[in-house]
């Protein structure tokens, strides 16, 4: 017999003995949906709050000014920011010290040596103060929102919406998705949180529209 | 009571028994202060946030119920779910292998690993590898594996064994792990100060090039949705993120109760596991992957599902709730004797309140006898499960398996006299009041005081620091035949 | 209201003040007490052990005691805890459904004494003048098994002349827990240290509790330390005047 067959096997003779145990109806009346639609002020307030809780940066942007405010993110980079292939036209700030890389499956080590990436994000969720990255081509590979230590990421107002249930309903799960609160954080000594370890150190949320 | 006979864990392979009882275990851990003072710091921190952002959610009891009901639903079609699980995997790009305990789970890995042609491998943080004992199997073939994970890093590095699910080294405080990097950490710089987040920073720094060259990584998995094949792993750090993104081959080992059926299921569980764990609204970060992307992260995924003692979890009515566990550890961190032991205690990598009724269950109950009695039964792990496992009625009923176990002793333990015995006495009111009258002897104990100093075995063990009440000389029934004139 | 006294194995045995205090109580309140004398034990220790076959007699026992009568009272939680949450279940294991019915039903009219006060006789205020310091501890049955939440300390902050003072981590097990005290000693002696630390930082004169086990536990730490603090179980200050 193979594992998986014994396996299953298995299973099926321990919920016999067990007494066949009816599933049972699984109540969902916890907060599905939220009190306000995506892109309520109360949303973006709440949101902004949560990301600054957990230590983001957030700057905000006119929907037809996107440029202005990736222009102050990326002020103090240097060397080469990473953006994926499908960048939003007009993200795009002039007059950086910094110079655009299009991602075409950089390395690690390339990506290592980034100053920044910008990108943009899926969806977004005010109560937790999550992003949800998903890689479309705002947003680009995993590796590339990981590896660089600052990570810019604009996040579309009418994208915030209240509930963890609501932000998952937004996803197409079969993508690669990265969940990101905050930067990278370890709460391993002492059980203390401090910021910083292996993700990007640095997350500045650019919030438009 | 079940009479199912499942096939639990085997003997001498993982860590899932200790060589040591509880008690004698955690009499070492008591008299080390400093251990006492780290683990009271790190729990009442946690416990502090923990209820700060559960107090957040005015559904929080509704969340609890729902997690409850869908992990008992998810158990009652376990084969269906993982068979679906399998199907989904399989048509986007992964493999699936299936394990029947710790040994085929490594042989499996070891080889997969082979294939690859690497001598090294990076590791995610995973309770299911280190209950299996993978890092030993995979030096035993000559591969090295690298924990990411800080804590668990910490741990390797000082040559110590985990003591908490979530914070492998809660054991230890800043200045001691500040004393195992610059041992340890070839590199390091020599002024390193134990400020937490210095000590972050020398983690990243040398584990950054491992991640940037590792072909393969082994990670566990916090859920598997069986409908679409998406495994997800919960983390802080991002180095979870680098060995589940960079590398060429990805294997995860993932225990079979941990699948869901759907993606709308993690709308629960991803609110209740972040709060319950680190006291935080949402973990940093989470991975979601299904099989293979072309272009994105690892172009070879297997996926090996593993039983090791959880189908004979399942067949006991009461007792598979334990497999409910979403590994959170808030029950560790509220649980009094836990705070005072530690982790190291319970002999298992499932310690605290969970572990004292999984590891018996996985093992068969006789190989880890003594921790269905590591308990006050003081319930607050109950009040603190984010699935609401009844984790003191689970304990009840191993301590009863452990007792029937023993009734098949030749000779009885004087405890199970002693039990049968009092049984006997108070089953009857006549005489129980003429027991209660030879107890009066016990006033000759204590005379003076009032309260009594030393008792024998066993309740010596009573006496070593509490005085014993000095029995009274009319008991309330006596008073109230005396005052009320006899029956009512 | 006529009321059956339960008074526990360790209330009859070793602390009658205990149960005459009920009595006294609840006769000034006006209800007629009564004690059904073939009471011995509610099993809990058996239970708790594992010793579910050996408990099975003594539920028996207790079911056949206390049914007759309508409403019941301990001053215990962790006994009223063991009726309310054990005893069908010790009576389900040995395959008797009907023992399990009719111990639902006695459990179903069992109560601890903070509860007959509070939600029975509807009383918060019962006459008491008790002209002491008293910090209270919560045992864990009656906190989390019984869920009696904060009926005692209503009850408690009625009591004239009394100075209630807070008790830190209050919610913490004194590590007593049964057998755990015995084969646990080590750990347990850990856990009513620092319950003791917590009791003699309030400066209180009495620790007073809802349960004569763990009182017994703090008050035996506390007689060994010398401490000078004392404990009294709750029924006691309410009876006082």
């Amino acid at each position: 017999m193979t594992a998986r067959d014994e396996v299953l096997g298995r299973i099926r003779a321990a919920n016999a003995a067990a007494g066949h145990p009816a599933p049972q109806e699984v109540p969902r009346d916890y907060h599905r949906a939220g009190a306000h639609p995506a892109g309520a002020p109360e949303l973006l307030e709440l949101f902004r709050d949560r990301l600054v809780d957990y230590k983001a940066t957030v700057l905000e942007a006119p929907a037809d000014d996107v440029a202005k405010a990736v222009r102050a993110a990326l002020a103090d980079a240097t060397g080469r920011v990473v953006v994926p292939p499908g960048l939003p036209d007009g993200w795009w700030p002039d007059g950086l010290a910094a110079t655009r890389v299009t991602d075409d499956g950089l390395s690690p080590a390339d990506l290592d040596t980034a100053a920044a990436v910008l990108t943009g994000c899926a969806a977004a969720c005010a109560t937790t103060g999550t992003i949800a990255l998903d890689g479309s081509p705002d947003q680009g590979r995993r590796a590339i929102t990981l590896v660089p230590d600052v990570h810019v990421c604009v996040v579309r107002t009418d994208q915030v919406v209240q509930t963890v249930p609501e932000m998952l309903a937004a996803l197409e799960p079969t993508r690669p998705i990265t969940f990101v609160s905050g930067p990278s954080a370890t709460s391993d000594i002492e059980l203390e949180r401090v910021e910083g370890v292996h993700g990007p150190r640095t997350l500045i949320v650019v919030l438009t529209g | 009571m079940s009479t199912f006979l499942g096939i639990p864990a085997p003997r001498g392979v993982g860590h899932l028994r200790g060589d040591r009882s509880f008690p004698d275990a955690a009499r070492g851990a008591l008299a080390d202060s400093q251990l006492r003072r780290n683990l009271g710091h790190a729990t009442r921190v946690i416990r502090g946030k923990r209820a700060a952002v559960v107090g957040e959610l005015d559904d929080w009891e509704q969340l609890r119920l729902a997690g409850s009901a869908l992990k008992a639903a998810t158990m009652a079609r376990l084969d269906e779910h993982l068979e679906r699980l399998e199907q989904e995997v399989t048509a986007r790009g992964g493999t699936v292998h299936w394990a029947r305990d710790a040994n085929e789970a490594n042989a499996i890995v070891t080889r997969l690993v082979q294939e690859t042609g690497a001598s090294e491998v990076v590791k995610v943080k995973s309770m299911a590898t280190q209950e299996i004992g993978l890092n030993e199997a995979l030096e035993a073939a000559g591969i090295e594996a690298h924990e990411t994970d800080l804590a668990e890093l910490i741990v390797q590095l000082g040559g110590d064994l985990p003591s908490h699910i979530l914070v492998p080294a809660i054991h230890r405080n800043r200045a001691e792990i500040r004393e195992i990097f610059l041992r340890e950490m070839p590199g390091v710089d020599p002024e390193l100060t134990a400020e937490p987040r210095k000590l972050a920073m020398a983690a990243r720094a040398h584990l950054r090039e491992r991640f940037l060259r590792a072909k393969v990584a082994i990670s566990g998995a916090n859920f598997g949705v069986a409908d679409t094949g998406t495994l997800l792993v919960v983390e802080s750090e991002g180095n979870g993120r680098m060995c589940l993104t960079l590398p060429e081959t990805l294997i995860t080992v993932m225990g079979i109760e941990k699948v869901v059926p759907t993606w709308q299921d993690l709308e629960v569980f991803l609110q209740l596991l972040p709060r319950s764990s680190t006291g935080e609204r949402m973990n940093p970060y989470t991975s979601a992957w299904t099989g293979v992307t072309p272009g994105d992260g690892p172009q070879a995924f297997h996926l090996v599902l593993l039983d090791n003692g959880r189908t004979a979890v399942l067949g006991d009515d009461l007792g598979r709730s334990a497999l409910h566990c979403i590994k959170c550890s808030a029950c560790l961190n509220v649980c009094p004797v836990y705070e005072r032991t530690g982790g190291h205690a319970y002999g298992s990598v499932y310690p605290g309140p969970i572990g004292a009724v999984l590891s018996p269950q996985l093992t068969g109950v006789e190989d880890n006898a003594s921790l269905p009695y590591a308990s006050s039964l003081c319930g607050a792990c109950f009040d603190a499960c984010p699935v609401r496992i009844d984790i003191p009625s689970l304990l009840v009923k191993l301590r009863a398996q452990h007792v029937d176990e023993q009734r098949k002793r030749a000779v009885p333990s004087a405890e199970a006299i002693a039990m049968a015995a009092a049984s006997w006495v108070m089953s009857s009111p006549r005489r129980f009041a003429a027991a209660e009258k030879g107890s009066r002897a016990g006033r000759l104990l204590g005379r003076r005081a009032g309260r009594i100093r030393t008792l024998p075995p066993p309740l010596s063990a009573w006496t070593a620091s509490r005085d014993a009440p000095r029995p009274p000389s009319e008991t309330f029934r006596e008073w109230w035949a005396r005052e009320r004139g006899g029956d009512s | 209201m006529r009321i059956a006294l339960f008074l526990t194995c360790l209330g009859d045995a070793l602390h009658p003040e205990v149960g005459r205090a009920t009595v006294t109580l609840l006769e000034r309140l006006g209800h007629e007490v009564v004690f059904p004398t073939d009471q011995t034990c509610c099993g809990q220790m058996h239970i708790n052990t594992g010793y579910q076959r050996e408990a099975l007699p003594l539920v028996r026992h207790h079911v056949a005691t206390f049914e007759p009568y309508d409403v019941i009272v301990a001053p215990s939680g962790s006994c009223v805890g063991c009726v309310r949450h054990q005893h069908a279940m010790v009576a389900r294991g040995a395959h008797d459904e009907r023992l399990a019915e009719r111990a639902d039903a006695v459990a179903g009219r069992t109560y601890e004494l903070s509860e007959l006060l509070v939600d029975v006789l509807g009383v918060e205020d019962v006459g008491a003048y008790y002209p002491h310091r008293v910090t209270y501890h919560p045992t864990c049955h009656s906190l989390r098994m019984l869920r009696v939440a904060d009926k005692p300390l209503r009850l408690l902050r009625h009591v004239r002349g009394m100075t209630l003072l807070e008790l830190p981590e209050s919610d913490q097990c004194c590590g007593f827990g049964g057998t755990f005290a015995l084969k646990n000693a080590d750990t347990s002696t850990a856990m009513l240290a620092d319950k003791m630390r917590n009791v003699l930082s309030t400066g209180a004169e009495v620790a007073t509790a809802g349960d004569a086990s763990c009182l017994m536990h703090i008050g035996g730490g506390l007689s060994r330390l010398r401490s000078g603090t004392r404990t009294v179980h709750l029924a006691e200050i309410l009876a006082s005047t």
